[in-house]
């Protein structure tokens, strides 16, 4: 079981990772200063196997690939939203961030519940409830399983 | 069938003659961009994917704008590596210090109607402008085209945004899109297309369809399209052939969704804090104190923009107690301004012009704000912390205005 980290809406990648940190020459620099302007404490009390659970169109903003790669830095398992942004989603994928669409989810967890993630039968179970998600395209998810895009091209040599 | 502007570029660039939304295809790139502060993990994904050359260097771009002039000692890292990676690999095509890169792909000429463009930047969507396809992307996927010059891609469902009519005098392009945003959500175009016609937009010039093109992400678009027309060819500095002529959404396309609005229904807006589509009248905030007022960026640094400010600025003094900052675009929009009078205008009314660049939109340099401060600005984003502390207030407008403003030191 992992714990739920519960974030709002429209959640943006410089609330994930803000501007000034990406200068930072390595990802596991940067990965301390994760969502700091809305939980400083968050990159300290996040453990591995945790999960960020958001509502709708997580990931907005910046094309900026630090965002999935900090979350995923901090052994973030998945994240679960309402919807994604776009670019946030395909780099997620890229990286070998597990990003699942859950509607009901976000409604029925409070900050800080157990959850576990169940990704080839696309079930989420906490407490006594179970929800299922949705799978991602199969383009998408062939790279997820080859453990990002560069894993995957170089599968394709 | 009919087709829309995303569906006719992609058949063409991939040949597959009924490819329609919905269709994962793999398209060819016709030009990539990055940006000095992705440049080094490009570089390292790259290197990790076991590539050797670049696909094509002639088609690459890189531009140096979000640290230049460096403001902490560790930016010129990025220089230094960005220097290794260009003759590393041959690259020709790099600017160090002449002007934002969404403003230099079109201006320089690296971007022309019916071109499928990437870059390692979110507002890559602004080269819709000319008709190009053109999105953004993280630095591993930019490593994936730098190495095979293609990228698969979902065709997008398109959003047909009409607007007829004559604007009213003091509304620019970026009320529109401001006005579009706030209508459709901060998600409200996820995965889609923008497409923009209307007599209003075949009126606009090109800088300011930039503008509405710019913006497009803030609604979550992948990105926006106006059809190539004569005003287009003048700016591209090219002849329009039939193909990129036709690049006009077909009456009979499918769009998942309309909208129209009337041109003599907009107002001046603003996005107010901390969401681009958190849109209200500038007479709803009127005489609201401000500290600062930021004209320049991506979205509004272009040479109209700052005659728009001069104009109004002109035989006027920006309030004491008020920061105004002018940053050109590029370097070419900056040297228009000083031989046209116009930075003599703004510097008469006390503006602070500085070198072109990304400047303050990215909150590195140039007038970073703290706690409890208030700016007007004219960029693109307004996220908690864009521009300093993550307790500033940050109110999005159009030159117009932000100049207003600037004059009364209050919202106005």
């Amino acid at each position: 079981m992992g714990t739920i980290f519960r974030f709002h809406t429209d959640v943006d990648t410089d609330q994930i990772i803000a501007s000034q940190y990406l200068l930072y020459p390595t990802i596991d620099e940067m990965k301390a200063h994760t969502f700091e302007s809305l939980d400083p404490t968050f990159a300290e009390r996040v453990k591995v196997g945790d999960y960020v659970v958001a509502a709708e169109n997580f990931g907005c903003g910046s094309s900026r690939e630090q965002a999935p790669s900090v979350l995923k830095a901090l052994g973030v398992k998945a994240v679960i939203a309402k919807s994604f942004a776009r670019i946030f989603y395909r780099n997620a994928i890229n990286i070998g961030l597990p990003v699942i669409v859950c509607r009901e989810l976000y409604d029925a967890v409070e900050d800080q519940d157990e959850m576990e993630l169940y990704l080839d039968q696309g079930i989420i179970k906490t407490g006594d409830k179970e929800f299922s998600c949705t799978r991602l395209p199969a383009q998408m998810q062939k790279i997820l399983d080859q453990g990002g895009l560069i894993a995957s091209l170089n599968e394709e040599e | 069938m009919g087709a829309t502007i995303i569906e006719k570029i992609v058949r063409r660039n991939t040949g597959i003659e009924n490819a329609k939304a919905g269709d994962i295809v793999t398209v060819n790139v016709d030009r990539v961009m990055i940006h000095d502060i992705f440049i080094p993990f490009v570089k390292e994904k790259f290197e990790e994917m076991g590539f050797t050359k670049l696909w094509d260097p002639d088609k690459v771009v890189l531009i140096y704008d979000h640290l230049v002039p460096a403001s902490q000692v560790d930016d010129t890292r990025h220089f230094r590596i960005g220097n290794e990676f260009v003759e590393k690999y041959g690259m020709k095509n790099i600017h160090r210090s002449d002007g934002i890169c969404h403003q230099l792909m079109t201006e320089a000429g690296y971007v022309k109607p019916g071109n499928i463009v990437f870059g390692t930047d979110s507002h890559t969507t602004t080269y819709g402008c000319v008709g190009a396809f053109s999105s953004g992307v993280g630095y591993t996927e930019m490593a994936s085209i730098l190495g095979t010059g293609t990228m698969w891609i979902k065709v997008p469902e398109t959003i047909k945004v009409t607007i007829d009519g004559k604007l009213p005098s003091d509304v620019m392009s970026k009320d529109i899109i401001l006005k579009l945003i706030g209508d459709l959500g901060a998600d409200g175009a996820t995965y889609k297309a923008l497409e923009f016609s209307g007599s209003t937009v075949e009126n606009m010039t090109v800088a300011s369809r930039m503008a509405m093109a710019n913006m497009a992400i803030e609604a979550g678009a992948k990105c926006a399209l106006f059809t190539p027309d004569e005003k287009t060819a003048e700016y591209c500095e090219m002849e329009l052939t039939d193909a990129e002529r036709s690049l006009v959404g077909d009456e009979d396309a499918v769009y998942c969704q309309e909208i129209h609005y009337r041109a003599e229904d907009f107002v001046r807006v603003l996005a107010c804090p901390s969401q681009v589509d958190n849109i209200q009248p500038v007479s709803s905030w009127t005489g609201t104190e401000i500290d600062q007022v930021f004209i320049g960026s991506c979205t509004n640094g272009r040479l109209e923009d700052l005659e728009r400010a001069a104009a109004v600025l002109k035989g006027k003094k920006v309030a004491p107690f008020v920061k105004l900052i002018v940053t050109p675009a590029s370097r070419k929009i900056y040297r228009e301004a000083d031989a046209n009078g116009t930075l003599q205008i703004l510097a008469e009314a006390g503006a602070i012009i500085t070198h072109p660049g990304c400047g303050l939109c990215c909150g590195r340099t140039g007038g970073i704000l703290t706690d409890g401060e208030r700016v007007v600005a004219t960029n693109n984003r307004n996220f908690l912390g864009r521009m300093g502390t993550s307790k500033v207030e940050i109110f999005l407008a159009s030159p117009e205005t932000a100049a207003r403003c600037a004059i009364e030191g209050k919202i106005n």
